[in-house]
């Protein structure tokens, strides 16, 4: 009998081609010992521009205030907190891999979940960036802690959902950052133990903490991250229910309905595959790893994004019926004339935003469709802008007609500093992602192996003699002997 | 920190599937497995081994109750005792308003708290260093350190690991515990 159960012919592979330990190993760290390519340096020195732009913007904004934003009486926070929901959305989705499918036990995972993670972690740390420097006096930050201070003491309010905030996304990030780093730990030992020169052995050397690989360990690793996946899904829950409260307690027209929080995680999982889309259809082409993100990887993700889509369809369109349901005549009117009205100032993002969130996934039920790159990658990005401009529907349209009709804005367009802010995050993200590919394993190699030998394409062989042997034994014990 | 230096019967498998009846026959025989290193894990090498369950989940659990306790001990005391805040006259123990913080304080301890513990208990820490007893455990090989004492015969343990399967068999002197050092340099902690 042998120990390892492989997985029927009928499922498709994890890992493609004829591949020992040795080979994985090879593949996925070959990349970080080599020199970085010529498009790994193009891709660098734009994140590093944008990076640079955004450090700019955010300068003007803090030597000359808020002012240098075009945000209007009503609208307070624009470009900015739509910017935040966006970011922290994006992040959901890395959670989401590493830890729902690991308590799912889903085997695919192990292909992208620590691309995933760090993608988590590199946009909740751009989605910082939004409050913190909203915050106008951002000197002033630190007052959001709560501590025992020479104010009084004076406390920060813990019944408002904007502190419930400060506490979600710290530790979301705090969770996240341990999570994919103990996860990494293995990884960066085989680098260690792989280098050829000295910088290598003790950089590598201190990053991986002195792992060993001893079976102990490794059982308390196992221990760790699944309490830690645990720990993390009803995290991942919380932070983007808790950010929707920051919406949904108002009692701004739009905002105040309690059907925000799933419709908010729901959106968070959406956006955030689209983004896992995207990077990784390109990580797998840079660094040759198609035996290892696979179509049957891209697939599975579509299938999430075409789930995760309709049930923020399914969202958008009870919110309407309730706005019309419900007969509150602000409500009303801000769906039914600030939204839903195409010739209204911002009609038209309320549309594009069904279009590419509602409609356009929808394509994503012929299989076809589903593993075709191109098509994926497309879609990625039209998924992407669609849940921006979520955010920024809910925003604008629900702030830029207030009680009070004399104070109405007439229209609302950012400022190059807001912008530059927003590309700003996306020049950090990149500059992250762009490191981190270089410097550390994309791909979980040791979970990878663990998985190789029951779901790897050579070995699947195996299972196909395993069953033709099961099934001649039955025959002759069972079928043969009752004739 | 030192534990002292031990003489090791090092054998290599490159297959879990021999490395699991290998880890069983040692044990019969009565030697002493000092550990096995292996480059993922290995689902029910602990068992083959004989290895107690790890109890780190226990002491996650203790650290999220200790999270939940401090959130609701000091969201209250400073809301109903240090500067009750009136807010449109509601009730100064506004508990549901205090559950969101109270769950990410409880996740934020729990992950910390079990984190830190994982270090310790498997001492890992930047600048630690351990001795190695093969550089591809971290790769493609399953590496049994088998301990020795004064009474054993290593070249039957050779022998017998031979038996077992081993591709790559050697003897090997080493400190067992961790000590501070880098990966760049070479470290002698004793002398032949």
């Amino acid at each position: 009998m042998s120990l390892l159960k492989y997985e029927s012919q009928i499922r498709e592979p994890l890992v493609d081609g004829n591949k020992d330990y040795h080979q994985v190993t090879e593949d996925i760290i070959r990349p970080i010992e080599m020199k970085p390519t010529r498009l790994w340096y193009i891709g660098f020195y734009i994140s590093v521009a944008l990076l640079l732009f955004g450090v700019y913007s955010i300068y003007r904004e803090v030597t000359y205030g808020i002012g240098q934003w075009n945000l209007t009486k009503t609208i307070g926070w624009g470009w900015d907190i739509t910017n935040f929901v966006w970011w922290v959305g994006i992040g959901h989705a890395g959670t989401l891999i590493s830890a729902i499918l690991l308590l799912f036990r889903q085997g695919w995972r192990t292909g992208v979940n620590r691309a995933a993670e760090a993608m988590t972690i590199f946009a909740v740390m751009c989605a910082g960036q939004f409050p913190i420097w909203h915050m106008g006096r951002v000197w002033m930050a630190f007052f959001v802690l709560p501590y025992p201070n020479s104010r009084g003491p004076l406390w920060v309010n813990f019944n408002s959902p904007l502190l419930w905030d400060v506490f979600a996304i710290s530790t979301y990030f705090t969770v996240s950052l341990l999570f994919w780093y103990s996860g990494l730990l293995p990884d960066l030992a085989t680098v260690r133990d792989r280098a050829k020169t000295k910088l290598r052995k003790l950089l590598y050397g201190v990053a991986s903490f002195g792992w060993t690989g001893s079976t102990k360990h490794w059982q308390r690793h196992e221990s760790l991250s699944l309490v830690l996946a645990g720990l993390s899904t009803p995290l991942v829950l919380s932070v983007h229910t808790i950010v929707s409260f920051d919406f949904a307690t108002s009692i701004v027209p739009g905002w105040h309905t309690t059907i925000f929080p799933p419709y908010f995680v729901a959106g968070a999982i959406f956006s955030g595959f689209a983004m896992v889309q995207t990077l990784m259809i390109i990580l797998r082409k840079v660094f040759m790893l198609e035996d290892y993100i696979t179509l049957g990887h891209i697939e599975a993700m579509n299938k999430v994004i075409v789930l995760t889509g309709s049930i923020v369809g399914i969202a958008y369109i009870t919110e309407l019926f309730i706005a019309w349901y419900g007969q509150n005549p602000y409500e009303w009117y801000a769906f039914k004339e600030n939204r839903a009205n195409l010739f209204s100032p911002y009609g038209w993002s309320y549309w594009l935003m069904m279009f590419c969130n509602v409609v356009s996934p929808q394509m994503f039920w012929f299989k076809k469709l589903r593993r075709n790159i191109a098509f994926t990658f497309f879609m990625s990005i039209i998924v992407n802008i669609g849940m921006w401009y979520e955010r920024f529907v809910i925003i604008v349209t629900s702030t830029y007609r207030d009680y009070l009709p004399s104070s109405w804005s007439t229209y609302y367009s950012p400022s190059i500093y807001e912008i530059g802010f927003y590309l700003g995050t996306f020049g950090l993200f990149f500059t992250c992602f762009f490191l981190f590919a270089k410097y550390f394993p994309v791909i979980a190699v040791a979970e990878i192996k663990s998985i190789l030998k029951t779901t790897g394409e050579s070995y699947k062989h195996k299972m196909t003699e395993i069953e033709k042997a099961d099934s001649e034994k039955f025959y002759i014990e069972e079928v043969e002997h009752a004739h | 920190m030192a534990g002292g230096i031990k003489k090791f019967v090092v054998g290599c498998f490159d297959d879990e599937a021999v490395l699991f009846p290998a880890v069983k026959k040692v044990r019969r025989a009565g030697y002493k497995i000092h550990d096995v290193y292996t480059p993922f894990p290995v689902h029910g090498l602990d068992h083959a081994m004989g290895l107690r369950e790890t109890s780190i989940h226990t002491a996650g659990f203790i650290y999220g109750i200790a999270g939940t306790t401090t959130a609701l001990t000091t969201i209250s005391w400073i809301f109903t005792k240090d500067w009750p805040l009136n807010i449109g006259g509601k009730p100064h123990f506004a508990l549901p308003a205090w559950i969101p913080i109270t769950f990410e304080l409880t996740v934020l301890f729990a992950a910390v708290g079990m984190v830190l513990t994982f270090c310790y208990l498997c001492q890992l820490s930047p600048f630690i260093k351990k001795h190695h007893f093969h550089l591809r455990a971290t790769d493609d090989l399953f590496v049994m350190a088998i301990e020795c004492t004064d009474k054993t015969n290593d070249a039957e343990v050779q022998a017998f690991l031979q038996n077992a399967g081993a591709k790559e068999i050697n003897v090997q002197h080493a400190e067992t515990g961790w000590w501070i050092g880098r990966y760049d340099r070479e470290q002698k902690l004793y002398r032949d």
